[in-house]
């Protein structure tokens, strides 16, 4: 150490301050790529439809600023009020039955040995077909008349409904729809179940717990995080359902009851913007749901703290 | 092994599989009533794939009929369905858009994670978190302004706004590659960089061998979002020629189906050609898409 002159010392600190630079650069050199995207399909463009927002604005002639006059509309126009009804009851049967359903597959699966792998395969094949020929598909299955889910319904004596003509049962028919394509969620409550510890379930048992108390209170509590996120990710995306739906019931040439029962708020925001170009009124739409979303999110994460079970925490 | 396992009935077989233990007949019953439950779900999960390939394989006049085997079998719908529509225009662009969406999203997204994970700069957790936060923005807040922005550049009714945004990355892609990046020993890196390796041979030559699963599991993922969206090639691609598959689906149910001409059995074909080669890739890369969902779920 005594050894060591000033000058090395010195020379040995510059030397370190260009390598934290150069790593500095070359750092942003890597994440460049997202910077760059960032700023051009995500920052910029959230400005710009929060400025589209306050304007009419039909793609060919340039926007003309109105002030909050799309806001109101938000509020005066009934189709809104239609669409956000729609959508919520939707989200609010879909989100707890598909957690439900998966949860009790999950269950099944997780008594199931070698062949676990199979089943799960066997669930999880809906949910790589894609979208468009899902609903295509549903469309035919339940078909009042001859689709295969009112034949079956038809078979243990039930009159089925008309799940793609009568207002009533057009919403519980897309439910339906969306539960076959549960997969996803069943494998990872599966693989929540597989990390519950054995010693819970085996101190619990000798402590004279039977199975529904040992789901409710070491399963539950132990895959509680896994629900919750679940829940989480699936209220956003039931909230902005569109393919499936438009797929059945919009486009070209298409209207009749679905168009009102159907509507959810995403259709109704895409039809507003490609189908009759008013760019200004459905980015309104768009931060009206941006809002929404961030307020279920917030209220979602402040009741979780109650209920949650997080390792460690 | 095998010679334990011929010495028992079919049931007691498939109960081994299915992870039955003891055979006493208190246990089989329950364990019967099981294997009927579950074999009874997989049905429900299987039956609509059987009745659409049924439909696509009925003629015209039967394909309202309750029988599950087409009698005739119609494979001509299928070369109607060929005739009607430009199909393989649409497969090619399907699977054009599909290999240039997922490989620009996985190079892009891993050479972002690495610029996150390698390196320590000031901010780097502030600018992670930003990139978190934007996976939960809905799309439609940022879809009006981009499209505006391919429209400006005069790229609207071509391919490129259906993969060329993948250039820059993408959030969820990003998190999930670096979460790999982050399990990697820092003595590789120390090692190569002592015999010379730059940063871009860092990443190149260590972290992405290393990864290989990841990258496939991005790939993969990416690419059945690729092949079944239907919401971009709605917004941005108007002549049919251009169409994916999905897109072209859907030209076809709005053509013969309930605002058309009801030709159903043309629909189900077309939703056939649409779905089989997904189902195909699916079982290609199946333990991809099982780890890859095991990962996300990292996220909660």
């Amino acid at each position: 150490m005594s050894g060591q002159s000033l000058v090395t010392r010195l020379s040995r600190r510059e030397r370190r301050v260009t390598l934290e630079q150069r790593e500095r650069l070359a750092a942003l050199a890597f994440i460049s790529p997202w910077f760059i995207g960032f700023i051009v399909f995500t920052a910029g463009p959230m400005i710009a439809s929060l400025v589209l927002s306050f304007t009419n604005y039909d793609v060919i002639n340039p926007p003309s600023f109105v002030g909050l006059d799309n806001y109101q509309r938000l509020i005066d126009d009934p189709r809104i009020e239609l669409s956000l009804k729609n959508s919520f009851f939707y989200a609010a049967l879909y989100v707890p039955l598909m957690m439900v359903v998966a949860l009790a597959l999950a269950l099944i699966l997780n008594q199931v040995g070698k062949a676990a792998g199979f089943f799960r395969t066997v669930f999880y094949l809906p949910s790589v077909t894609p979208a468009v020929a899902v609903g295509t598909l549903w469309l035919w299955l339940l078909n009042p008349r001859v689709g295969l889910v009112n034949r079956g319904l038809d078979l243990i004596g039930i009159n089925g409904p008309g799940w793609t003509t009568n207002p009533d049962w057009i919403k519980p028919g897309i439910v339906l729809m969306s539960l076959w394509s549960v997969g996803s969620t069943v494998i990872l409550y599966l693989a929540a179940l597989r990390n519950v510890p054995v010693e819970l379930h085996e101190a619990a048992t000798i402590d004279g717990a039977n199975s529904l108390r040992r789901f409710w209170h070491v399963t539950v509590p132990m895959i509680s995080g896994t629900l919750f996120f679940t829940l989480i990710v699936n209220t956003i995306s039931a909230l902005q359902v569109f393919t499936e739906v438009y797929t059945m019931f919009f486009g070209n040439m298409r209207s009749g009851t679905a168009s009102s029962a159907g509507l959810f708020y995403n259709i109704y925001l895409f039809r507003q913007a490609f189908e009759f170009f008013r760019m200004g009124y459905a980015s309104a739409m768009a931060w009206l749901l941006f809002l929404i979303i961030m307020v279920l999110t917030f209220i979602q994460l402040r009741f979780s703290k109650r209920w949650v079970y997080y390792e460690g925490a | 092994m095998s010679v334990i396992q011929h010495s028992r009935t079919p049931q007691e077989r498939l109960a081994s599989v299915i992870g039955a233990s003891g055979p006493g007949i208190d246990q089989i019953i329950p364990r019967l009533l099981f294997i009927a439950l579950l074999i009874g779900c997989s049905l429900v999960f299987l039956a609509p794939f059987a009745w659409l390939v049924s439909a696509s394989l009925k003629t015209r006049s039967e394909v309202f009929s309750s029988a599950w085997i087409p009698d005739p079998f119609a494979w001509n719908n299928y070369v109607r369905v060929w005739d009607a529509a430009p199909v393989l225009s649409w497969l090619k662009n399907s699977l054009f858009v599909g290999v240039l969406a997922s490989v620009t999203v996985t190079l892009s997204s891993a050479l972002i994670a690495f610029g996150f994970s390698y390196f320590r700069f000031k901010g780097r957790d502030a600018l992670f978190s930003l990139v978190l936060a934007t996976m939960m923005l809905p799309g439609v807040v940022t879809m009006i302004p981009v499209f505006l922005v391919w429209d400006q550049i005069g790229l609207v009714n071509t391919l490129w706004p259906l993969w060329a945004g993948n250039l820059f990355g993408s959030a969820f892609y990003i998190f999930l590659l670096r979460q790999f990046y982050l399990g990697l020993p820092r003595e590789l890196f120390e090692a190569a960089r002592v015999d010379g390796a730059s940063y871009f041979g860092l990443w190149r030559h260590v972290a992405l061998p290393l990864t290989r699963n990841a990258l496939i599991v991005v790939f993969v993922f990416e690419f059945k979002a690729s092949w079944t969206d239907l919401v971009k090639p709605l917004i941005y691609l108007y002549n049919s020629d251009l169409f994916t598959l999905p897109r072209g689906l859907k030209a076809l149910l709005d053509q013969f189906g309930q605002g058309g001409e009801m030709q159903w059995e043309i629909i189900l074909a077309a939703s056939v050609i649409v779905t089989v080669p997904m189902i195909v890739i699916f079982f290609l890369g199946q333990r991809y898409f099982m780890e890859g969902i095991a990962t996300s779920g990292l996220k909660g």
